[in-house]
């Protein structure tokens, strides 16, 4: 006999009929039962059991889930993304040029893209099973029976549906306990469904225009220019507690970070406190008459080297005042001629002044000090030097031995 | 399927002539429902479980201050220095993950064998799985110094309009990690959906009645939902398992993908999976026993199920000391005289100590499973278990630590120390992972009794509202 019908729900709800349990003692009754409600061509109906009975798919007539499908897709799906991905951002976006790798290549990228398969595939699984079964799902008029709570332990079930066409609330039950079940009670639900509680949709109302801001604000910051830098919420070592170059700083009178050497400051390497040699003056501020280091064939050839880059051009090749330039302006019927270094107001003149010519320039010759190193003026004068004797010299100038040589 | 004969104490007894139960005592699915409830349902747990868990979370407060302690101050608290870069860290790394591929072995592959023993312990060894990666994961997380800033390891579109670089390893191993913490809690969860259900209906408080009818979604038993339940916990078996194996691939490939030698060698992928499984195992083994005898789970943890485990212990450690034979046969064969010296290093340098530990422990202790009485014996197997999980230890200690010290460069060569961060780092993160599981032994279902009362065996019963299992 069934169970005096029960009337869950609140008082204030009325309550229907929403259809009839039956209990079964054991796994064969219930797939012989389901069978049975099967062929007598129920549609809306179920059974339920604490785990899956063999052979019930069969007797309710299950059809396969599409399930294996759609992971299927899934698995599919995370192939092309996981590919995709690494081939545009490590192959197009942004090359990564690694030790001569491929920018993309299967044995590099198949890590990747079978852990998102699985990743795709086995999250679709569990998603799949859950929206196929209609999960999660609180309020179900069986789950108010007392009795229907044995079906997670060790209770099997068959339920029917009010709504199912076949349905009848007294004979349904009776044919239900004709088939062998050893309990069978009518199931309610409540009519009228609860009214969501003012406060609540207040709540969500208020929360959902709250939730608009954020999304508003990031598209006007995209948008918008600014003169203040990015934020930086973690800032890390950008941001440093020094003075740089070209600051501000509020130490000093001219407000200067940066401040000038002081007076009288030089820099290393720079002192060059020989006045001989960096200047051709004696201490008397005279003009020097002896080079400030020892004269070798090495410093000559050197002078002759650099003579010929720095100083034929204006002066020719033998000092004659002859050079391109000169030609060329007297060609050119404005003549600018350099002195001869052969004149007797050359010759006569001190190393140290022809130093001083050199390093400051005079008249229309321009200072070479930028462009020939102290030691390199030194050669040229004594290849100066050399020249001016080429054309001066007398018989004692010539070694002893090399007299009979002359012609 | 299951026959005859429930009743028999010992069911480590092959007898050709029947299958061995896999439960014992006269277990309906009301008992095993009683047995396992019960766990959860009691007001007090054992004392027992009172001093576990206050050691554990102890442990588990360290740890926290420690990685405090870390990101706040630096690397340098731990002893990583040129040349050993990478020492405790990616040693306890590759420890959890590996741990964790037991669980899923036992819960998807031997699902896929139909090797139907596996239901009573599934649901504790999946979540030894989840727990330890979570372990696992922490370590990675806390090494690059700039902990802020791991999201730079996801493809995302940035100002600096530059992507992560998906030919390194590492970065292959933060998909693989992610895909395994992600499925393996999926399979875990969904697994748990019906025993959920099941304390929701015997819940006596409001707070259990709502929070496990919460989490368990609605589960009404449906034999329509049974049926797409079962298609997707099959479909997540079957991804899981080439998902464990690809797994600590990966993880091997931070190693053999390199050029330091004792690393670059083709045998790192199977041998680091085997080698998970093994320490996985042995872990398993560590857990349940104390589980089963404290918890009242015997009948339902027989001791079948532990020989199978001290079984499969055996043929991985038989496995992993093939490896390292091999190891040294490929070291001596290829002529390398920087692999040959690698490995002669690791037997006789200055870490000969923590090699020969290795040995000891990963492939003589497991031989003793060859002897009947210590593999069906819980306290002996227990010992094994210990020393296996410290071998494995060892083994990464081993693989990871005297590669990196000496390699190429002898003016390079370097002795490393850990300090005591890192020591009690390790410790701390065995306190995480015992502190979940005592939470979960205490909370949630320990055993999966709707897979095990599949499994029962079937008994001709009069009429009543006791219901038999098919």
């Amino acid at each position: 006999m069934g169970d005096p019908e029960k009337q869950p729900g609140d008082a204030e709800a009325s309550s229907a009929l929403a259809g009839v349990l039956a209990e079964f003692a054991s796994a064969e009754a219930l797939v012989e039962a389901a069978a049975a409600v099967r062929a007598a061509g129920y549609r809306r109906w179920d059974c339920h059991s604490p785990f899956p009975v063999h052979g019930i798919d069969r007797a309710m007539g299950i059809r396969f889930t599409p399930l294996p499908w759609l992971v299927f897709a899934a698995g599919l799906t995370g192939a092309i993304v996981a590919l995709l991905l690494q081939w545009w951002t490590n192959g197009v976006d942004y090359p990564l040029l690694i030790s001569g790798k491929p920018l993309f290549g299967l044995p590099a990228n198949i890590a990747v893209a079978f852990e998102l398969i699985i990743l795709f595939a086995g999250i679709t699984a569990f998603v799949g099973c859950l929206a196929l079964n209609q999960l999660p799902r609180f309020a179900h008029p069986l789950l108010r029976s007392e009795r229907f709570r044995r079906a997670t332990t060790d209770a099997m079930f068959i339920s029917i549906e009010a709504a199912d066409p076949q349905f009848d609330a007294a004979a349904t039950p009776q044919w239900l306990q004709s088939l062998g079940a050893t309990a069978v009670e009518l199931c309610y639900e409540p009519v009228a469904g609860r009214a969501i509680p003012r406060p609540l949709l207040m709540a969500v109302v208020v929360l959902a225009s709250l939730a608009v801001l954020p999304p508003l604000l990031i598209a006007r910051a995209r948008l918008v220019k600014s003169t203040e830098p990015r934020i930086h919420i973690i800032t890390d070592m950008a941001f440093q507690p020094k003075y740089k170059m070209q600051a501000e700083s509020p130490l000093f009178a001219d407000g200067r970070a940066m401040r000038p050497p002081v007076p009288g400051a030089i820099a290393d390497g720079q002192l060059q406190d020989d006045d001989h040699r960096y200047r051709g003056k004696l201490p008397d501020g005279r003009f020097a008459t002896t080079f400030p280091m020892p004269l070798t064939e090495a410093l000559m050839r050197r002078g002759q080297e650099r003579f010929n880059i720095y100083c034929a051009v204006c002066h020719g090749l033998a000092g004659m005042g002859d050079g391109i330039i000169p030609q060329r302006t007297t060609a050119r019927g404005k003549p600018w001629l350099p002195v001869s270094l052969h004149e007797l107001s050359v010759r006569s003149q001190p190393v140290g002044q022809l130093f001083n010519t050199i390093t400051n320039g005079i008249r229309t010759m321009p200072a070479y000090a930028s462009q020939i190193p102290v030691e390199d003026r030194w050669a040229i004068i004594l290849y100066v030097r050399a020249l001016q004797r080429s054309r001066a010299a007398t018989l004692d100038d010539v070694p002893a031995e090399l007299r009979d040589k002359i012609r | 399927m299951t026959t005859i004969a429930p009743g028999i104490a010992d069911n480590t007894v092959n007898d050709p002539s029947r299958r061995a139960p896999l439960v014992i005592g006269r277990q309906t699915p009301a008992t095993v429902t009683e047995q396992v409830c019960r766990i959860a349902e009691r007001p007090r747990p054992p004392l027992a479980w009172y001093v576990a868990f206050t050691v554990a979370a102890s442990f588990t407060a360290i740890f926290f201050l420690l990685i405090g302690y870390l990101i706040v101050t630096g690397i340098g608290v731990w002893g990583n220095n040129r040349p050993v870069f990478w020492a405790f860290d990616i040693i306890n790394f590759v420890f959890w993950v590996g741990i964790g591929h037991a669980g899923t072995l036992i819960s998807a592959i031997l699902f896929l064998f139909r090797q139907r023993w596996r239901t009573s312990i599934n649901r504790a060894a999946e979540a030894m799985t989840i727990f330890a990666v979570i372990c696992a994961a922490t370590f990675p997380g806390i090494h690059i110094g700039r902990v802020w800033l791991a999201y730079w390891l996801a493809p995302y579109p940035n100002q600096m309009s530059i992507w992560p670089n998906f030919r390194s390893p590492l970065l292959w191993d933060v998909f693989a990690v992610s895909t395994y913490g992600t499925i393996s809690a999926l399979f875990w969860y969904l697994g748990m959906v019906p025993d959920l259900a099941t304390l929701r209906d015997r819940a006596t408080t409001r707070l259990r009645q709502f929070l496990y009818g919460l989490f368990a979604l609605g589960w009404r038993g449906s034999a329509r939902q049974w049926h797409v339940y079962e298609r997707a916990y099959l479909l997540l078996a079957a991804l899981a398992t080439p998902l464990v194996l690809s797994v600590h691939s990966v993880v091997s490939f931070d190693f053999a993908v390199s050029v330091v030698p004792g690393w670059h060698t083709t045998i790192f992928p199977p041998y680091f999976v085997v080698g998970a499984i093994f320490s996985g195992f042995a872990m398993v083994v560590t857990l349940m026993v104390p589980a089963r005898a404290f918890f009242g789970l015997k009948e339902l943890v027989t001791l079948r199920h532990l020989e199978n485990i001290c079984k499969i212990i055996l043929v991985t450690g038989l496995i992993v000391g093939y490896a390292y034979a091999t190891e040294f046969f490929v070291a001596w064969y290829s002529g390398s005289p920087y692999e040959m010296f690698a490995f002669l290093n690791r037997a006789t340098g200055p870490y000969a100590w923590a090699y020969w530990t290795m040995v000891s422990c990963n492939v003589l202790a497991p031989q003793l499973f060859w002897f009947r009485s210590w593999r069906t014996t819980p306290w002996k197997m227990f010992i094994v278990a210990i020393l296996v999980n410290i071998g494995m230890w060892f083994e990464r200690f081993v693989i990871i630590v005297i590669s990196l010290s000496r390699d190429y460069l002898p003016s390079n060569w370097g002795y490393y120390k850990p300090t005591w961060v890192d020591i009690l780092m390790l410790m701390g993160s065995f306190g995480l992972f015992f502190t979940l599981f005592l939470l979960f032994c205490r909370y949630l279902p320990m055993v999966a009794m709707a897979e095990v009362k599949v499994v029962l065996p079937h008994q001709p019963h009069a009429a009543g509202s006791e219901a038999q299992s098919g």
